[in-house]
């Protein structure tokens, strides 16, 4: 495949044809914040976090949904970005319940990792006025909605993946929610293969193993991503055939 | 091979049928005015002239909008050889009267007659809106009289497609629906596309609070929309299109499918038109009431029956649209443009208006006028001739402070640059859009950050919730307004504010969290004071944000 090279914060970068700034940026060394993108599932661009400025561009793009191009000029981490993403984590703390102390995924948490990056110290936006209620009703997990920050990799993973297509979202802007199936609880949900693919691909601790308590979250968000590969290797060497 | 329907034929039956009668009597049957009782007018016109026995002479129209709705009922009477007379505020009685007096007696009735030189009227140039208030929607006879569908088929029948796109491209016509993306480019980038599935789409998911351009020429002139799509369709090879509505316009939906099947029985849709090989279907799909839909790409996953969210762009639909086919969107109004722009030819369209922004807009006049109701006016016109001539200026003695223009994504615009053109260009330097039509004028009992507070409680309201500036930064924006506007803010709270204002417009994924600060943004930047004016010391702040947050939780 036809490789292309672009700058990135100054480095240049040797990227194949069709990459995304994202993958390309990482490969050099250059993290770019981001939360509801995953290796292994599709690119949906939603949570704004990994926006980049790309010389000759009106407005920044999403890194993860940008295709590289020859003689790009990225910059992923000018003042203004780091400003606007101060301002959407911000915001994603705000939005819903994140008390680490006595969350399953303190320790394993990516918000809380980005936060730590980009240097959120403070919330100065309105906290939710209503508590969500949790759904248990899963044998082995558990949905905490007020932790979520539907960034639905775990949309993706059970439909891309798994091929359930158990989880959705329903409602709008601030209402809008995770549901099983057609909006019963999540245990009622015939689809549901209680594979875990969903669990395993959470950022936060929305959507956790029942049984384990603060900081116990196993981190294992390889799986879906190296599934994917895997099939992919598989199906190229049944085309060779 | 069918036969083509000979609209020549139709045409002449039509005309000798129509001038058989005497007088004809034009009611104005469209929304604003039967929700103003001018269903009770109709009848009680109908049942004098029966009483006089005179019926049989009398043609009976419920025609589209006459546009002044603000005096509605509106009932015109024409005579043979005799000039048009309008008469507004018809009610039952006055439309007795009028039956009796002038129908059968001939006398116009001089207090309820609203001269037509009225400069509601004089000051407008109707392309768009040419059939309103003459045909019966729901009748494509009357729509054929009028010339009706003769652009399709000299289209089909004298011309390439791509001279089709040329000529659309040549007349300089942009997208209504906001955007004003030039409408040729968009015609040429689908007919470059290689697919034998492609797709043309009507937008009329027209969600702007207090406009209603689309509704009216969907529900008063269907045919003219359908045949604007089957026009776009030979144009760019598309065999399939989709009239998407939303389901709060229930008679828009009848409309059209009433038309889709009169198209249909007179062979002006589906298979072989007029004797070519041109094949053309249209569907209709609903809106499920949610105004992120009118986003195009939102817009293709909800016709797709999938939940109405944006996705990201490139692609663009007319790479990858619908079911992965390339596809292409056009607003209603846009479309409706165009068998008009065929038949009179481009040079006559590009005519009319500016150098950039060519023919005319139709808007929704609300607000504070003594005239209000739907008007098309040649881009170019200043707001204040729209405010001062056709809207007869504000009324009670108060002065005209501002117009807000493109709705929830637009801006207000004060009386400082009234005098401003309207164009594209012209209101996007002036911090506003056109938008699709919504104009609304305020006086100067009007509170500006109320103003904002409104639109961003709409946005809020609508945002998708799919990506995170515009779920959660609408939501802060508008808590933020609504303490400006609660007396709880600090100087603290406007920077905060115009912080949230850029985030949310630079980052947002699609149309509608880009534009959304739109409002508050001009506001701010015209009427900065009355922000301002109701900042309080921290203390006062915090005392009321106390007092509003124990009567909340009481």
């Amino acid at each position: 495949m036809a490789g292309v090279t672009l700058m990135i914060d100054g480095v240049e970068v040797e990227a194949p044809a069709g990459e995304s700034i994202m993958q390309a940026a990482r490969r050099a060394g250059i993290n770019v914040p981001g939360l509801c993108q995953l290796d292994g599932v599709s690119v949906v661009g939603a949570c704004r976090l990994c926006m980049v400025e790309v010389a000759g561009t009106p407005r920044p793009r999403p890194a993860c949904a940008t295709t590289v191009a020859d003689a790009m000029d990225v910059h992923t981490d000018t003042k203004e970005l780091r400003e606007h993403r101060r301002v959407l984590l911000q915001m994603l703390f705000a939005e819903g319940q994140h008390i680490c102390a006595v969350c399953v995924a303190n320790g394993a948490c990516e918000l809380q990792t980005l936060a730590a990056e980009v240097g959120v110290d403070h919330v100065h936006f309105t906290p939710p006025a209503a508590r969500l209620s949790m759904d248990l009703s899963h044998e082995r997990f558990g949905y905490d909605p007020s932790r979520c920050v539907l960034c639905t990799r775990c949309v993706r993973a059970c439909a891309e993946v798994e091929g359930a297509y158990t989880w959705g979202v329903a409602g709008r802007g601030r209402e809008a929610h995770l549901v099983a199936d057609l909006g019963q609880p999540w245990g009622e949900a015939t689809s549901c293969t209680s594979c875990g693919k969903c669990v395993s691909v959470c950022p936060v601790g929305a959507l956790f193993e029942k049984g384990t308590s603060v900081g116990e979250r196993r981190v294992e968000r390889a799986l879906v991503s190296s599934l994917t590969a895997r099939r992919q290797r598989e199906s190229a060497r049944e085309v060779l055939k | 091979m069918t036969n083509a329907v000979d609209l020549f034929d139709l045409t002449q039956k039509e005309r000798e049928a129509q001038a058989a009668y005497r007088t004809t009597v034009l009611c104005c049957g469209s929304t604003a005015c039967l929700s103003g009782g001018a269903q009770a007018t109709q009848d009680a016109i109908a049942s004098a002239l029966e009483e006089r026995g005179v019926q049989q002479d009398v043609r009976m129209v419920a025609t589209g909008c006459m546009g002044l709705c603000s005096r509605g009922p509106l009932v015109k009477i024409r005579t043979r050889g005799g000039e048009d007379v309008l008469y507004a505020d018809v009610d039952e009685a006055a439309g007795r009267t009028i039956a009796e007096d002038h129908v059968v007696g001939g006398e116009v009735v001089a207090d309820k007659q609203l001269s037509l030189t009225h400069p509601f009227f004089a000051r407008q140039e109707r392309v768009v809106l040419e059939n309103m208030g003459e045909i019966d929607p729901n009748r494509i006879e009357e729509y054929i009289a009028r010339g009706g569908y003769t652009a399709l088929r000299d289209a089909i029948t004298t011309m390439t497609p791509a001279g089709v796109v040329e000529v659309v491209q040549r007349s300089g016509l942009r997208g209504r629906g906001g955007g004003g993306y030039p409408a040729g480019t968009k015609w040429g980038l689908l007919a470059k596309a290689v697919s034998d599935q492609k797709t043309v789409i009507a937008n009329g998911d027209e969600g702007d609070p207090g406009a209603y351009m689309d509704r009216t020429i969907m529900e008063d002139d269907p045919h003219r929309v359908l045949e604007g799509l089957a026009l776009a369709a030979y144009a760019t090879g598309a065999k399939q299109g989709y009239i998407y509505v939303r389901a709060e316009y229930p008679v828009a939906v009848r409309r059209l499918e009433q038309a889709i099947r009169q198209a249909k029985r007179h062979k002006l849709l589906g298979k072989n038109l007029f004797n070519s090989e041109f094949e053309f279907n249209v569907e209709i799909r609903i809106g499920a009431g949610a105004f992120v839909c009118g986003e195009e790409t939102a817009l293709m996953a909800s016709i797709m029956g999938q939940r109405g969210t944006p996705v990201l762009r490139p692609p663009y639909p007319t790479e990858r649209g619908l079911w992965g086919h390339p596809s292409m969107i056009n607003n209603v109004e846009t479309l409706a443009n165009v068998p008009t722009i065929m038949r009179r030819g481009a040079d006559w369209f590009a005519g009319i208006g500016t150098r950039t922004s060519r023919g005319t807009k139709v808007f929704a006049l609300a607000g504070k006028l003594r005239n209000t109701g739907l008007i098309e006016v040649p881009m170019g016109i200043t707001l204040r001739e729209i405010v001062e001539e056709i809207g007869g200026g504000v009324p009670d003695g108060k002065a005209f402070k501002a117009a807000q223009t493109g709705g929830p994504s637009g801006g207000c615009i004060p009386v400082e640059h009234a005098d401003t053109s309207m164009d594209y260009d012209s209101l996007l330097a002036l911090g506003s859009i056109m938008g699709s039509g919504g104009l609304i004028v305020m006086d100067d009992d009007v509170a500006m950050p109320e103003v904002a507070r409104y639109f961003m409680r709409f946005c809020m309201d609508e945002s998708c919730g799919k990506c995170l500036p515009c779920r959660a930064g609408t939501f802060e924006m508008h808590q933020l307004l609504d303490a400006i506007c609660e007396g709880r803010a600090t100087a603290a709270t406007l920077a905060r504010l115009e912080i949230l204002c850029d985030v949310v417009r630079t980052d947002s994924l699609c149309g509608l969290g880009q534009t959304a600060p739109n409002p508050v943004l001009s506001t701010l930047h015209y009427f900065r004071d009355e922000y301002e004016a109701r900042v309080v010391p921290p203390k006062v702040a915090a005392e009321a944000t106390v007092a509003a947050t124990s009567e909340r939780s009481a």
